[in-house]
């Protein structure tokens, strides 16, 4: 598949604001319990929550860029009874409404306690708030990775595995950079998101290493044969019925060379899992914010090479249509 | 239930493209708009088709065959297309079975062209929305056409004759009797698709003449000419036997 800049931009920035956000309930959930410190309502999860939300508008604006259409986006929500596309269509503005929800209640310290344990546990209306978002978030991992997981004849991405490797990875981009916020807002949390950070991207590398291995050891259930109906094992298209291109050959291939291809596996491997956690335990050592925002920059940028190569890697059915001019 | 759809027959298709331009000329004229074209004669031509025609060899040189392959929307009867849809824009039509997108509804996100296994979507790079074969809806409905003419544009403009339309789930219908009775199949049967176009296989028209049959055993000229008898001058039972 051709990779498309605005679908790549989209998974990555969604998925580092839901993240982020996780990483915000994530805290207030340890705190509501007195796990960790509780933090400043404004300063942390009032401004947390607006970095979130940045990242969603940013992706939202990116998912535009793939449309031909753009104007009549609203129609999207109404399939949502068999399209995952549909689905995610409406679980994003719900997810961003409840972000925005908990910024502003934080924000603005409209909160109340709603109970209180024997033990001293505090639920508060943001947290329910907060869990609500939660769930939302996880939706649309799921909604997300379902889209392209329920193409069953694109091999490489029919299996949960995507699911999982779009909920992960996007957590793992998302702790990262909470960690980062965190150094700057509530120091005495860094630590706290640093090792929920690297559990994930650890966790992360074990299932896209997983897909990777599924993925090479694909056998491809459509050939030549089943696409022309003919048996013979030697067919060798000679024209694909035109000379300049066409959709299907601009939107099915990658267009890159071999090695290019190849080196980008390496190249993600590297960036989101290896370099990354180097830099932000030395950024956690030093305690430096800006260190730990390269952590994410960096991560984010092998986040990029990593949906690249996802679209990339997947070869569609009707490439055996196009194989020459 | 009706199905319509197309059986092309790759045993007379000759690759000459008069399907492709057929539908090009019909579909860019009619209501629904032009079909894009990009540089026609420039550079890099590009543009929106219904229908292609490929050309595949067949076997290793010098025992080749050449395959010319007619390609346009299968009609699927389990469209993967459908479902997939944000907006309802695609669908498929309870009455006849033409699987059409709604130009009006389409916002253009390719997701159906992703999950068309045969690649036979094309978005229009001018009207950004999915485009595909209609079977030519708007015209083998039009009472204003002579009956005979109530067919695709391509199914018409074939010189062979190598491309039938009718209905794939009447069981007389001539294409039904020709897809039982000339091993019609469909393409890429592995997705569970079930594509209602269907192709007709290429056959051979062979004489076999086994060795037997140059040799014809009973013949009947021998069996009418004189039998064999002995010499005239050779003694005969009567030189031998007194009576």
């Amino acid at each position: 598949m051709h990779p498309a800049f605005s679908v790549i931009f989209l998974t990555t920035l969604i998925g580092a604001g839901q993240g982020l956000f996780l990483a915000l309930i994530t805290g207030q959930s340890y705190a509501a319990v007195e796990l960790l410190p509780s933090q400043d309502s404004t300063a942390f999860y009032g401004n947390g929550a607006i970095i979130v939300m940045l990242f969603l508008i940013g992706g939202l604006v990116a998912s535009f860029f793939h449309l031909g259409r753009p104007e009549r986006a609203w129609r999207a929500a109404s399939q949502w009874r068999t399209s995952w596309l549909s689905r995610e269509v409406i679980v994003l503005p719900l997810l961003m409404f409840l972000v925005f929800l908990y910024g502003v209640m934080h924000y603005f310290e409209w909160d109340t306690v709603l109970f209180t344990t024997k033990e001293g546990a505090k639920l508060q209306l943001t947290l329910v708030v907060g869990i609500f978002g939660a769930i939302a978030t996880f939706t649309l991992f799921l909604c997300t990775g379902m889209i392209y997981a329920c193409l069953k004849f694109l091999q490489e991405w029919h299996s949960p595995l995507t699911v999982i490797n779009y909920t992960l990875l996007g957590t793992a981009s998302g702790f990262v950079l909470a960690t980062a916020f965190a150094n700057h807002s509530a120091p005495e949390l860094m630590r706290f998101f640093g090792i929920w950070a690297t559990i994930i991207t650890i966790t992360a590398f074990i299932t896209r290493t997983a897909s990777l291995i599924r993925n090479s050891r694909i056998k491809a259930k459509s050939t030549m044969q089943t696409a022309l109906g003919v048996r013979h094992n030697k067919i060798q298209q000679k024209a694909m019925g035109f000379m300049g291109g066409s959709v299907n050959t601009r939107d099915f291939f990658h267009h890159a060379s071999a090695i290019f291809f190849k080196s980008m596996k390496w190249i993600f491997i590297l960036l989101v899992f290896i370099v990354p956690m180097i830099i932000l335990w030395s950024g956690i050592s030093k305690a430096d914010t800006s260190i730990l925002l390269a952590a994410f920059g960096v991560q984010y940028i092998g986040l990029i090479a990593e949906r690249w190569f996802f679209f990339a890697q997947a070869n569609h059915p009707q490439n055996l249509y196009y194989q020459t001019v | 239930m009706t199905q319509l759809a197309l059986i092309i027959d790759l045993n007379v298709c000759v690759g000459c493209h008069a399907c492709v331009t057929s539908c090009k000329e019909w579909n860019t004229s009619g209501s629904a708009g032009f079909m894009t074209d990009e540089n026609p004669y420039g550079k890099d031509p590009t543009g929106t088709f219904f229908n292609r025609v490929q050309t595949y060899e067949i076997g290793e040189f010098p025992a080749t065959e050449t395959l010319h392959f007619p390609k346009s929307c299968l009609h699927c009867e389990d469209p993967p297309c459908v479902p997939v849809c944000p907006t309802g824009a695609s669908y498929k039509r309870k009455e006849d079975g033409i699987v059409l997108v709604d130009y009006d509804k389409c916002i253009g996100c390719r997701y159906c062209s992703w999950a068309c296994p045969y690649g036979v979507r094309e978005i229009d790079e001018t009207q950004k929305v999915m485009k595909k074969c209609t079977l030519c809806v708007d015209r083998i409905y039009d009472e204003t056409l002579p009956e005979s003419e109530r067919k695709p544009a391509c199914v018409l403009a074939c010189p062979t004759n190598a491309r039938l339309f009718g209905d794939v789930h009447d069981s007389e219908s001539d294409v039904s009797v020709t897809i039982r009775e000339e091993g019609g199949y469909q393409l890429m049967p592995e997705w569970g698709t079930k594509p209602a176009n269907h192709y007709l296989p290429r056959r051979k028209t062979r004489m076999r003449i086994h060795d037997d049959e140059l040799q014809r055993a009973d013949n009947p000229l021998k069996k009418e000419q004189r039998g064999p008898s002995a010499p005239v001058d050779a003694p005969t039972l009567d030189d031998s036997t007194s009576w």
